[in-house]
């Protein structure tokens, strides 16, 4: 292997390294931050604009652009030169949000046996857990980056008395539609999963809809406010459809 | 009955599977499709189609079927255990399958991925522009014993015919890429992990594979605080007990586990097919050099159909040789997609 094909992991960003055989990853720094994932999300925006030959596909995680190459026909050394080009040519950082977000309003409920890991993670964060539903309830958070698993929100940022660590062991299994949380995000999983990330809420929301016109229902920039609910309310909000009695408004 | 598939039983990892869904990344939702995609195009030579057309894929043991109408059949990937009301069936090749005929697929002889073949492809809604079954997604599920699949209609064409398997069933090689990651490993971590034989564990699925490791496990310098990235199936993730993980067609689309290098996408099928207890070796090569051996492998899949011959006959079974006499000749002129 060569030395120009091995990062040596100082460089500075915005810098462009390879993944596998016919990816190209674009990142914009090595810790999650709001301008970093404002421009992960607008180089993205100008890529699919642009649509550069050989690109197959894009994707961004928090900080980063990801391009999938037509492995076959692509030159990836040619298409970096490319995307080098468009990231010298202005301050991604400085960028805004994309268009046409939305505001959703998903009720949930905090703690109970459907959410047994509350108290825990308020522990953690110094809080009672009455405080930390009231608190988290409170927050606007916004989706960052949907991945992992299909439809699913990485939600932020929370204040910084949340950077609670994962837990050292998984938990076996929550349910589609558990709020979970770690290192001052939110995580809304779209499937059944082991996690490391703790149980605190639970909600009625399906983010992923493999049938329906819009198989994915959350997108980048969206904002959620996780409003707490009753337990009954919570169980009639379940059965009324896929939604969970969640609404959703432009942002204007 | 309409043309279909009657699935009288079936292994616990018989799932229909075709190339996946790309485009969805952005989305959380990975490509998926078949494990072992050389299997697909191997089927689609055999069958003279389209190389989209969706088959059964079957981990490690296979089950029973039963055709509604007379079919034309293939069997790729890993090598069963193969009969048709008891006569036994050559793998990697194409065959009759009479309606009310039972074809019993058993367990595999080596590797880990079989497939089924049928004559017009599974004919099962498609999903998001795919019939694969997601399972990680939810798309889809396992079949079971009363399930009935939609086949497409035939247009057509020979069977007896057999490719030469290749040797993707038994370990080896793998090639290897380094990726913007590689460099979190230091240099003598790099160059003990070429040097270091690799046993498929028993821990793996169609989402990624486990390498154990006979010696030490790798450590990168940036232990595990590693931001979550994109990742793709080939990716090779070194978890928190040093061994590495290679991700296959159904992993997740971001991971936050360093990663060494990327596996080839042209030798994941040797990998997928690497039975537990299998020994692997890793061999990084340079970029350009693997770009070209995607593309020589390419074009060796596309020139698969060149590749036929006639399945010898044992002249002893009659009902076979008579089946096949049928069949032969029967060529339409159409067998190119």
């Amino acid at each position: 292997m060569t030395d120009t094909e091995r990062s040596n992991g100082k460089a500075a960003f915005p810098r462009i390294g390879r993944v596998g055989l016919d990816g190209l990853l674009v990142s914009f720094g090595d810790r999650l931050s709001e301008a970093g994932n404002r421009a992960a999300l607008a180089f993205r925006a100008a890529v699919e604009r642009e649509g550069p030959e050989g690109v197959a596909e894009t994707s961004t995680s928090l900080v980063s652009t990801f391009l999938r190459l037509d492995a076959l026909h692509a030159d990836p050394d040619a298409v970096a030169r490319e995307m080098q080009v468009l990231l010298d040519s202005r301050d991604w950082y400085s960028a805004d949000l994309p268009q046409g977000r939305r505001l959703w309003r998903i009720p949930t409920i905090y703690g109970t046996d459907l959410a047994p890991q509350l108290e825990e993670a308020a522990e953690e964060a110094g809080l009672s857990p009455e405080t930390a539903a009231r608190e988290i309830a409170g927050t606007r958070v916004r989706v960052q980056t949907i991945g992992f698993a299909p439809g699913q929100p990485y939600l932020g940022e929370l204040p910084e008395h949340w950077n609670i660590p994962r837990q050292q062991a998984l938990t076996e299994r929550v349910p589609v539609g558990a709020l979970v949380l770690a290192i001052r995000q939110l995580v809304l999983f779209s499937v059944s999963t082991p996690t490391g990330w703790r149980h605190i809420g639970q909600t009625g929301f399906r983010l992923f809809r493999p049938e329906a016109e819009e198989p994915f229902v959350l997108r980048p920039g969206d904002e959620v406010i996780f409003d707490s609910v009753e337990r009954e309310a919570y169980d009639r909000l379940c059965d009324a459809g896929p939604d969970g009695g969640a609404t959703c408004e432009p942002i204007r | 009955m309409s043309r279909a598939l009657i699935v009288h039983q079936a292994g616990p990892g018989v799932t229909v599977q075709d190339l996946g869904r790309p485009g969805y990344l952005a989305y959380g939702l990975s490509r998926g499709g078949a494990a072992d995609r050389l299997a697909l195009y191997e089927g689609a030579a055999l069958l003279g189609q389209a190389v989209d057309s969706a088959a059964l894929e079957m981990a490690g043991m296979g089950g029973t079927f039963e055709a509604t109408e007379d079919m034309r059949i293939a069997l790729t990937g890993a090598p069963m255990r193969a009969s048709i009301d008891g006569a036994a069936l050559a793998w990697n090749a194409s065959h009759p399958l009479h309606a009310g005929a039972r074809l019993t697929i058993g367990p595999a002889t080596a590797g880990v991925y079989g497939y089924l073949h049928v004559g017009g492809g599974i004919a099962t809604p498609e999903i998001l522009g795919a019939r694969s079954a997601h399972l990680a997604a939810g798309i889809g599920a396992p079949l079971a014993a009363g399930d009935t699949l939609p086949v497409g209609p035939d247009r057509g064409g020979e069977t007896g015919l057999v490719l030469d398997a290749d040797g993707r069933f038994s370990g080896g090689e793998v090639r290897v890429v380094a990726g913007y990651q590689t460099g979190m490993f230091p240099d003598e971590e790099v160059a003990r992990f070429e040097e270091t034989r690799f046993t498929r564990d028993a821990r793996g699925n169609r989402m990624g594979v486990r390498l154990a490791p006979d010696g030490d496990g790798f450590a990168s310098r940036a232990g595990l605080t590693v931001l979550s990235e994109a990742i793709v199936p080939g990716d090779i993730q070194v978890t928190g007990d040093g061994a590495p993980f290679v991700l296959m067609s159904e992993c997740q689309t971001t991971g936050g586990y360093p990663r060494i290098g990327a596996v080839l996408p042209c030798d994941l099928p040797r990998v997928a097919q690497a039975a537990p207890g299998t020994a692997l070796r890793l061999r990084f090569v340079p970029s350009k050099e693997a770009l070209a051996a995607e593309r020589r492998a390419a074009e060796a899949r596309d020139g698969l159909r060149r590749r036929l011959t006639h399945l010898t006959r044992d002249p002893h079974d009659i009902r076979d040789l008579l089946s096949y006499q049928l069949i032969s000749g029967v060529i339409a002129g159409n067998e190119e997609e």
